[in-house]
């Protein structure tokens, strides 16, 4: 399981040939690669390469416009109703404003899947709410309203909320912007911590580099121009390593030039 | 393996409770009140816990564990875990059962009434302020506006009048004229009894001139734009699009409220003038089936109302324009963050709306008596 080499695992996601875009509009054209259990994987690009709507149409939001998502071996844009559902519940998603339900307190958004999928009394989905909440440092806002906190922490508080069920997959949608530095060690050592000892799979959309070299085993990189994917691999290597230059001024936050373009 | 819990009684030794199989969200509902239940039953002898049998323990396995561990139990009745998979111990260690002991805070006591009746006449008193300072305001906004007609922003004006106006014309129609309808026959019903048929028409064209006309147009058109106004406005406040306006040194008064005022006000009148029309025009088909012809019926109410009433109308709907938008924009602007901010404002657009434009109404009541219009 975990202890295993992450990137050995089966894998858990497997996206093939996949199309994604609107109508006419084409985001990503043919476009396959894997996640295996137990990974963390980035989703790396510039601005406007479409790293989100790859995300969307991985966790079904978005039906892709040709090719297929298979989480566990299920497609999910075709899986309908209660197996749909039970697909659903085994990831969690992060978004990247945090997308907290406004009229209930940070406690009553982690209870809500619990409430709604399990049968567990009363006071243990207040404990597992207050558990979550303090795996990500929340301990005392628990009746807070997402009104009355930061940013930082409301981004916290949605990590705690994807973890509500303890799903198998987590996707996060920059996790760290906008929180500082201190906090976003922290948020990283709970994926890693996370990862060994639940075996959860992270699937992270991110631009901060300290944090892709200390939790990513391997991640692709998407482009605007080239449609698709340009690089994949583990992160240090391609900083060193990779031939294409877009990859490396990426990675070693250079700016890019006209010659290396 | 499904989650399982078995107990065994020690001879003098503590009790055990064994889980086994897979602790998660889904399995542990049941087992958590058999825990619970063996906990209670040995409240003064030391329980382990086994677990070298669990196979698997998420967050919620983690959760019970952890809630065994901090149960209030004397010195010498301990909770202890034995046997549970490192990386799943790492888990549980990483609570402090204490701490979680403590009951979450809890929700705020609730307030006395002479406390609530003092908060909510300060609310009330806030609320008047800040209605007036927003007059005053939106007063000055207007006035320099229109001054120098240069600096509204007329498209703007224009797309607001074309949605508050022109796409509510298909809703003023169908109210209008079945409010026309309406009142016509039910007095026609009552007239017949007297032969006073013809009477209905001078019922009709006083009532929607003076009264029904702009009273339902404003009511129509604070639920229709009042409201939109609100929650467009609150969402911009939401997604701090007010303050970018504020930073950029552009009044959001003058750039939001302004527009919608004059919009909203200008087609106010229009909208009025073709209730009045369509609602005479729904009575007109209702005499016809009581046998009156359209010459009579027309030359009937137009010798009974004058141009007095029609235009008493039309000055009530010029004042009931600027407050429903007024409002609206008020609303918006008050909104707090939040989703639900939004929802609230709309409301209280659309209720602030309404209270205001009945009072109002009477307030021309009484004027229209003592200047005998």
């Amino acid at each position: 399981m975990s202890e295993a080499t992450p990137t050995r695992g089966e894998p858990i996601i497997k996206v093939e040939n996949l199309t994604t875009g609107f109508g006419d509009f084409i985001v990503h054209e043919n476009v396959s690669f894997e996640i295996h259990r137990g990974e963390v994987f980035a989703i790396l690009g510039g601005s406007g390469s479409g790293k989100t709507v790859l995300m969307k149409n991985m966790i079904g939001l978005y039906t892709p416009l040709a090719g297929r998502v298979l989480i566990a071996g299920q497609d999910i844009a075709r899986a309908e109703g209660e197996e749909r559902r039970a697909l659903l519940r085994r990831f969690g998603v992060m978004y990247q404003l945090g997308a907290l339900f406004g009229s209930m307190t940070l406690a009553e958004n982690v209870r809500l899947p619990l409430e709604e999928y399990t049968d567990l009394p009363d006071d243990a989905m207040d404990l597992i709410a207050r558990m979550k909440l303090g795996l990500v440092q929340l301990q005392g806002a628990e009746r807070l309203t997402p009104a009355e906190i930061s940013g930082g922490m409301m981004k916290r508080a949605a990590i705690a909320r994807a973890m509500a069920l303890d799903p198998d997959i987590i996707f996060l949608d920059e996790p760290s912007g906008g929180l500082d530095p201190i906090t976003s060690v922290e948020l990283d050592e709970l994926v890693l911590r996370l990862r060994a000892s639940l075996g959860i799979t992270f699937v992270v959309i991110t631009h901060e580099l300290p944090s892709i070299f200390t939790i990513v085993d391997r991640c692709i990189m998407v482009d605007k121009k080239a449609r698709g994917i340009i690089a994949e691999g583990r992160p240090a290597d391609l900083r060193d390593r990779s031939d294409n230059p877009r990859v490396r001024h990426f990675f070693n936050r250079e700016p890019e030039t006209e010659a290396a373009a | 393996m499904a989650a399982a819990l078995a107990l065994q009684a020690g001879d003098g030794g503590p009790t055990t409770i064994v889980l086994s199989g897979r602790l998660d969200a889904y399995s542990v509902g049941p087992l958590w009140r058999e825990a619970h239940e063996a906990l209670r039953k040995q409240p003064n002898a030391p329980v382990v816990v086994d677990c070298s049998r669990v196979e698997y323990c998420d967050g919620a396995g983690v959760a019970l564990l952890v809630d065994l561990l901090r149960a209030l139990r004397p010195a010498g009745a301990e909770v202890s875990i034995r046997g549970l998979a490192e990386r799943f111990q790492k888990l549980v260690d990483q609570f402090d059962p204490k701490a979680l002991a403590e009951s979450a805070p809890k929700p705020s006591p609730r307030i006395a009434l002479p406390e609530r009746v003092g908060r909510a006449s300060v609310r009330f008193f806030d609320d008047l302020y800040h209605q007036v300072a927003f007059l005053g305001e939106a007063a000055s906004a207007l006035a320099y506006a229109l001054r120098n007609p240069r600096a509204i922003r007329w498209k703007d004006a224009l797309y607001i009048a074309e949605e508050a106006g022109v796409n509510a014309l298909p809703i003023v129609a169908l109210i209008g004229f079945l409010m026309g309808v309406i009142l016509a026959f039910q007095s026609a019903v009552a007239m017949k009894q007297f032969g006073a048929e013809i009477f209905v028409a001078n019922l009709l064209a006083l009532s929607l001139l003076r009264e029904l006309g702009p009273l339902m147009t404003a009511i129509l058109l604070a639920g229709r734009s009042g409201a939109a106004f609100a929650a467009e406005i609150g969402t911009m406040k939401v997604n701090q699009e007010v303050d970018a306006l504020t930073t950029m040194g552009l009044d959001p008064v003058r750039f939001l409220v302004v527009t919608r005022v004059l919009a909203a006000t200008a087609m106010t009148v229009p909208l009025v003038v073709f209730a009045d029309l369509i609602g005479l025009v729904g009575g007109a088909v209702v005499m016809l089936t009581f046998e009156i012809p359209l010459q009579t019926y027309y030359n009937q109410a137009v010798s009974f109302a004058s141009v007095g009433d029609f235009l008493g109308g039309l000055a009530k709907s010029v004042v009931f324009g600027v407050l429903i938008a007024g409002i609206g924009c008020l609303r918006g602007l008050q909104t707090q963050t939040g989703a639900s901010a939004v929802g609230i404002s709309a409301t209280s657009a659309v209720v602030s709306a309404i209270v205001l434009i009945v009072f109002v109404d009477g307030v021309f009541a009484v004027l229209f008596y003592y200047l005998d219009i």
